[in-house]
């Protein structure tokens, strides 16, 4: 009796220990899509805060072109989504107007705008989040914090951009508000960070593609893209995104950001 | 007033360091053209015509943006002397501030509340009825003003130095009482000069936004009595001195946004309770597009019924805002209320579009309909206009 349960026990292990071996080897899509922007992610922490001057050039079918300035502060917040403010400075009439985001990485987003005129904070319903950002290509859930919990991904396969190796993978919202079915991430394998976004709309059909340019490393460990490039394939209009003057480390607290600091950012 | 602003500036101007980090200019000026569709109540009164408007900003930050000052004179001018044109500073104070606090000292404007259509709550600046008869627009209120900062809220506590009167249009202006609010025999209850405090505790709790606030000085409200001047009928206003308690709460729930507000106000002359209450719902991307769709309902309710001096007493409002998202930046907000009892209505159309380089373009719309004998605004019931803005920022 106590020979066939040890047997039987034995037998368990074995088996247990044969499937977990072939879950190292071959490791599911999943799996390995959710390894990689785990360390994407990863390779992202601890960089405390930084603050950033962002120029917004929009460009319609046309060729029309309009300028938006902002200037972005961005904290991390340990256990949850980063916390960030942008403050507008053109175009004139939205100018003192700020934006302040507290990401979340299950939950929706929390966001207040401050007008000036009025001098009125107010709560932003959450699901706004699809919408265009300022009137460009970008969405609003486009520029918030890429949380790893914001999606869930798939693994498609190893490839080459600009001649460089990369991870291409797919990634899903979470959120049934977001504008996007999926994304295809292009993946430096190196360096671990987003080099090429395709956006598919809720019918599946090719949207948008986001270009990761003139990439620079602060800190000596994050990177930052100096400019992004999002062209629109159904409407043919563009916005270049350039980022200068990034500061990071500023010792920006929790303080920095609740309504009063938004009511004082000018 | 003056001698409060000639303190202040003097305080400023003391603490004001050598080497200032940052400063600049900036300003906005607007044409405006105002034009009555019907006939006025008072044949003095104008039909419309143009008024010009400049407001300027002045901004210095030094300390590490610890320390702010902000100086914001305003003017408008007007064709037809209706009493519209006056200057007004709409700020001018020091700020400081630390880790968890904020200290600022000047005249300042402050907005309590959440709803859309009856800014109930909010009590600390006089509304500049000159501008707008909405009451959007303010005048600036001179305060010390101090706010510790919690985990989860904000504790804001203000002195209220001086008080600013409401003003009225001339004979010649439209949306004015008939007979005139007699502006030169305003009655205190206590005197001009009397203080006023008041404290508000305001937070964030994961989906709620919550504001519990105390006032009491004089009222921004004035009562009016009827009484003669020099052998004529005018509107004596009449300033009492009020304690008012109130909360608005907002909830947001995906495309729901909800909102109330509500008050309890003691007077000599009353004392009453009121609220208002509502959402928005907003449809993202309507029909496959950028745009969005908000719709708005929002009811009012005030205890003292027909007999408060306010319009808003038992109405519905229902508002429609369309947002663009486009490069222009194109809004349209228009409103209907509805008084439940005496079944005046009142019609507001808001639009509004950024042109090339540093222009916009405002357009309002606003109609009195069928309004009641016994309503607050049966005064402006043949006042009904349109108004067509161009803003140029300097």
């Amino acid at each position: 009796m106590i020979k066939r349960d040890l047997m039987a026990a034995l037998w368990l292990v074995f088996l247990g220990s044969l499937l977990g071996m072939t879950q190292a080897t071959a490791q599911t899509p999943e799996a390995r899509g959710l390894e990689i922007a785990q360390e994407v992610n990863h390779r992202d922490t601890g960089f405390g805060d930084y603050q950033v001057d962002m120029e917004m050039l929009l460009r319609n079918q046309h060729g029309d072109e309009s300028l938006r300035y902002m200037r972005s502060r961005v904290m991390e917040v340990s256990g949850d989504g980063d916390k960030s403010m942008i403050i507008f400075d053109r175009p004139r009439d939205v100018k003192g107007t700020a934006l302040l985001t507290y990401t979340h990485k299950s939950e929706p987003d929390d966001q207040w705008l401050y007008l000036p005129a009025l001098k009125r904070v107010k709560r932003i319903a959450s699901r706004n989040k699809s919408g265009p950002f300022m009137g460009s290509e970008f969405a609003y859930e486009d520029l918030t914090s890429q949380e790893v919990e914001k999606y869930t991904y798939r693994f498609l396969q190893e490839t080459e951009l600009n001649g460089q190796p990369m991870f291409l993978i797919e990634r899903y919202p979470v959120d049934e508000n977001s504008g996007y079915k999926k994304q295809q991430v292009w993946i430096n394998q190196v360096e671990y960070r987003a080099e090429k976004i395709d956006f598919y709309d809720r019918k599946e059909s090719l949207l948008k593609t986001l270009v990761f340019q003139d990439y620079h490393q602060y800190l000596g460990q994050y990177w930052r893209s100096g400019e992004m490039v999002m062209q629109n394939h159904q409407t043919g209009k563009s916005t270049v995104l350039t980022w200068k003057n990034f500061q990071f480390r500023n010792g920006f607290t929790e303080s920095d950001f609740k309504k009063n600091a938004l009511k004082r950012a000018k | 007033m003056d001698k409060q602003l000639a303190a202040i500036l003097l305080i400023a101007c003391l603490l004001f360091p050598v080497g200032v980090a940052f400063a600049e200019w900036s300003a906005e000026f607007s044409l405006e053209g105002r034009w009555h569709t019907e006939e006025a109540v008072d044949p003095q009164q104008h039909s419309g015509g143009l008024s010009l408007s400049g407001l300027a900003e002045y901004y210095a930050s030094w300390d590490g943006g610890d320390q702010q000052l902000v100086f914001k004179p305003f003017f408008r001018t007007s064709e037809y002397h209706d009493g519209r044109a006056h200057v007004d500073i709409r700020e001018l104070y020091w700020l400081m501030s630390g880790d968890d606090w904020e200290l600022r000292v000047g005249v300042d404007k402050v907005f309590w509340g959440v709803t859309e259509a009856y800014h109930l709550v909010d009590v600390i600046n006089q509304a500049d009825l000159l501008e707008n008869p909405d009451g959007e627009q303010k005048l600036g209120q001179p305060m010390i003003k101090y706010s510790h900062e919690g985990e989860v809220g904000v504790l804001d506590a203000y002195l209220l130095l001086g008080f600013r009167e409401r003003a009225f249009p001339n004979e010649k202006g439209r949306l004015r009482t008939h007979p005139m609010v007699d502006v030169n025999n305003a009655q205190y209850e206590t005197h001009k000069d009397y203080p006023g405090f008041a404290a508000r505790w305001s937070g964030s709790l994961d989906d709620w936004d919550l504001g519990l606030a105390y006032f009491h000085g004089i009222s921004r409200e004035p009562r009016f009595e009827l009484s003669l001047a020099e052998g004529v009928p005018v509107l004596t206003p009449h300033y009492d001195v009020i304690d008012q308690v109130s909360l608005d709460v907002q909830l947001v729930d995906d495309d729901w946004l909800w909102k109330f507000e509500t008050l309890y106000r003691s007077g000599s002359a009353n004392s009453y309770a009121a609220a208002t209450g509502g959402f928005e719902y907003t449809f993202v991307g309507i029909a496959d597009t950028d745009m969005d769709l908000g719709v708005l309902l929002e009811l009012i309710y005030d205890d003292r019924a027909e007999l408060a001096a306010t319009p808003f007493n038992r109405d519905v409002f229902i508002g429609l805002r369309w947002v663009g998202n486009d490069v222009a930046g194109t809004e349209v907000l228009a409103g209907l209320l509805y008084d439940q009892q005496n079944h005046s209505r009142f019609l507001g159309v808001e639009a509004s579009r950024r042109l090339v380089n540093d222009w916009k373009f405002e357009f309002q719309l606003r109609r009195w309909l069928g309004i009641a004998l016994d309503d607050p605004t049966y005064a402006y019931r043949q006042d009904d206009y349109f108004e067509a803005k161009l803003i140029k920022y300097l």
